[in-house]
């Protein structure tokens, strides 16, 4: 095994490519939606009505955000909780991942509410509403991104300590900073173990949480999804999706930033992702046959096309490919298959959120307006930004050990 | 039929909860001499004063009462808006049914989806009957909408700054100091509209069906629908040709509580499950096979 330990990026790839450009292109546009939606309203920018009050902004950026930003908690999991430390690699670009995926999901939540200057309502005891699954979920989110900020902190002081160069006036203030992250460094070691833990738990609980949404509403979410069990569902495929989202970041960050596969780990966890998406789909299974909705599955309907698309090629296609030692050891077919795991679980939170929801009153279909597509691409393209940015500040990704660093 | 369900229903509960007991969810507190409305759509001739007066009392805009008599609107159905709470269909005879009017408006369940949803607790059920809103703690997540199993409330999407949920209030400023009957009661001209304690409505109900069985079919729509309502209707023809949702006679919001409490009653879920991953990590942590 080379030498390699995590390091800002050094291997010479410039910041600005063509492709940054696109994504600041498309992130500018996405702001711009952002402020349209602040002066004239959610009419102005989405296809929102009183049959379709949620729309992609809910099924995508959060929904799917929060299971796909998973990778988070299932790597801190195997790194720190069970101690398989061969996965430390792949910790901190997925904690960097779920930390601003995070972040995004909750910044879409904002731009989707009516009155979002209320969204600290959510944090006043006087105002928790515990029978509120939106509740459990929000609390929840908050939370876990306050720990994730906490998790990425030893990352900054192991970065800037005893480094801390502040230009021009602000210089005065380097010893006192320096001085911070060193007290940061040395009490976070007591308590990082703790944050560890809480991350895992709220992770558990809001992943289900997100699946118990809909289950309120009976009348108006297809019999294929709309399930007593889909909070267990949606844990499970969280699970399922960390995995695959850790691999799927390792191997599209190694080709960006022109790194070596981690073809070595990867390969070991890639034995984990089937064995997870089989639990998933057992469960899946037996709770079809349990509510006695197989017919449904023959059924000639958008709804029913959905549904076979998100089983065969989210959940067999790739369950099948990852079975195999050769895929999983090639770096081009392993991320191929963790790409149809990836595509599987957007389908079924989109499917649960969107293509399942049927109003009692709706004379036509939602359809997201371009305004809306235009939002969640910009805020993914930040996303991808601030990733990149943040590679080529802090020690994320695993170097080749150099002398001394920038 | 029903063991089967509840039995399917309490083991998917009880998987998602894993071992922990489920408590099941009793929904608000209810007062024994709640208010309710009793519409006998078999009285009402679609002459839409109640949306008039309903406009005027909640201070929504509206047009002059001659407007109303335009018969025009009901050759499309209608819900309620953000400025028509709300609204009468008619619904032309057929080989099974006559001619029917229907008022539509919110149903003031008596264990609320929307309530039991709303995550800053905006929306209450008032132990008297109403459902109430109050705007100030709203955030507008919209999840009440989502969740209302009679897809009632309307959401201003075009006020960009202060944005309500909009519903029919039972005219609670009124009824709930009893200082007056809902607007809507008040003014039909065919009485149509009963209010009274809920317990009695329903008595006049069965009465009024029991005399005339030719007259009505056997159905008092919102003494059981969705867990039992506060508005509730009797019709001389069947509610799934008006219109009316087939909800089952539970309040949906019972599976989701039951959920949520199996799991967060006290934290104990998430603290067992934090507690088990703490040991799990320090018995493997002097695990040498791995590094
Ligand atoms: S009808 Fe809908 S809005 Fe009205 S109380 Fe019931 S759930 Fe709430
Ligand atoms: S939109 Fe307002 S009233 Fe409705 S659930 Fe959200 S916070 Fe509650
Ligand atoms: S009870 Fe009041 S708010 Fe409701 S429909 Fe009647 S007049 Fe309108």
């Amino acid at each position: 095994m080379a030498n390699t330990r995590p390091a800002p990026l050094n291997t010479g790839v410039p910041f600005l490519t063509k492709g940054t450009w696109v994504l600041i292109i498309l992130a500018v546009s996405g702001i711009s939606v952002l402020i349209a939606r602040l002066f004239f309203g959610l009419s102005f920018v989405t296809n929102l009505d009183d049959q379709y009050p949620w729309g992609i902004w809910i099924a995508i950026d959060v929904a799917t955000g929060v299971a796909l930003a998973a990778g988070g908690f299932t790597t801190a999991f195997l790194a720190h909780v069970i101690h398989a430390h061969r996965y430390h690699a792949l910790v901190r670009p997925a904690l960097l991942t779920a930390m601003f995926g995070y972040t995004f999901a909750a910044l879409g939540v904002c731009v989707d509410l009516g009155r979002y200057y209320n969204i600290w309502h959510v944090m006043l005891p006087s105002m928790w509403q515990g029978n509120s699954v939106l509740f459990e979920v929000g609390i929840c989110v908050m939370m876990y991104v306050t720990v994730l900020y906490i998790e990425f902190l030893p990352i900054v002081c192991e970065r800037f300590c005893g480094r801390v160069n502040l230009p021009g006036i602000f210089a005065k203030l380097n010893k006192p900073v320096d001085n911070l992250l060193h007290f940061l460094q040395r009490i976070m070691h007591k308590f990082i173990s703790f944050f560890i833990l809480a991350g895992v738990v709220l992770s558990c609980a809001h992943q289900s949480s997100l699946g118990s949404l809909m289950v309120i509403a009976p009348g108006k979410v297809h019999q294929l999804w709309h399930s007593p069990v889909l909070p267990l569902l949606f844990l499970l495929s969280a699970f399922a999706s960390g995995l695959a989202m850790a691999t799927f970041e390792s191997l599209v960050a190694a080709k960006a930033f022109g790194l070596k596969p981690e073809i070595h780990i990867l390969r070991r966890l890639g034995r984990f992702i089937p064995i997870l998406l089989i639990v998933y789909f057992g469960a899946k299974l037996i709770d079809l046959v349990n509510r006695d909705v197989l017919p449904l599955l023959l059924e000639n309907s958008v709804q029913s096309i959905m549904f076979w698309i998100e089983i065969t090629v989210g959940i067999v296609a790739p369950t099948i490919l990852l079975l195999s030692e050769k895929i999983r050891q090639n770096p081009a077919t392993l991320l191929f298959s963790v790409s149809l795991v990836v595509f599987g679980i957007i389908i079924n939170r989109v499917n649960v959120f969107i293509i399942a929801y049927k109003p009692l009153y709706a004379d036509k279909i939602y359809v997201p307006a371009w305004t809306e597509v235009l939002l969640t691409v910009g805020f993914m393209s930040i996303l991808i930004l601030l990733y990149r940015t943040y590679v080529f500040i802090f020690p994320i990704l695993e170097m080749e050990e150099q002398g001394s660093d920038v | 039929m029903t063991t089967r369900r509840e039995f399917l229903k309490i083991a998917g509960v009880a998987t998602t909860t894993m071992v922990l007991p489920a408590q099941a969810s009793n929904g608000p507190h209810l007062d024994s001499e709640r208010f309710g409305v009793l519409a006998d759509l078999t009285l009402c001739i679609g002459c839409r004063k109640c949306e008039w007066a309903c406009a005027g009392a909640n201070e929504l805009s509206s047009y002059p009462i001659e407007y109303y008599d335009d018969t025009c609107v009901f050759e499309k159905y209608r819900r309620p808006t953000t400025t028509e709470y709300t609204v009468v269909n008619r619904f032309p005879a057929s080989e099974t049914s006559v001619q029917t009017d229907a008022k539509v408006q919110c149903m003031h369940c008596e264990h609320p989806a929307c309530v039991s949803a709303c995550i800053v607790g905006a929306l209450q059920k008032d132990p008297m009957g109403p459902v109430t809103y109050d705007a100030d703690k709203c955030i507008g997540c919209r999840y009440c909408m989502v969740a209302c199993t009679f897809q009632v409330p309307a959401y201003e999407y075009l006020n960009a700054t202060t944005p309500q949920v909009r519903k029919c209030t039972l005219c609670s400023d009124k009824t709930l100091n009893g200082s007056g009957k809902p607007a809507c009661v008040e003014i039909c001209p065919r009485e149509a509209l009963t209010f009274g304690k809920r317990s009695e409505l329903l008595k006049i109900a069965e009465q009024r069906i029991r005399r005339n069985p030719d007259r009505y079919i056997d159905h008092v729509y919102g003494e059981k629908e969705a867990g039992g309502t506060s508005w509730m209707m009797i019709s001389g023809t069947d509610f799934k040709e008006l219109k009316f949702p087939e909800v089952g006679d539970e309040s949906p919001a019972v599976v989701t509580e039951t959920i949520q409490h199996g799991i967060f009653r006290g934290f104990s879920g998430p603290l067992m499950l934090l507690g088990l991953l703490g040991a799990t990590m320090k018995a493997m942590k002097k695990d040498p096979s791995d590094g």
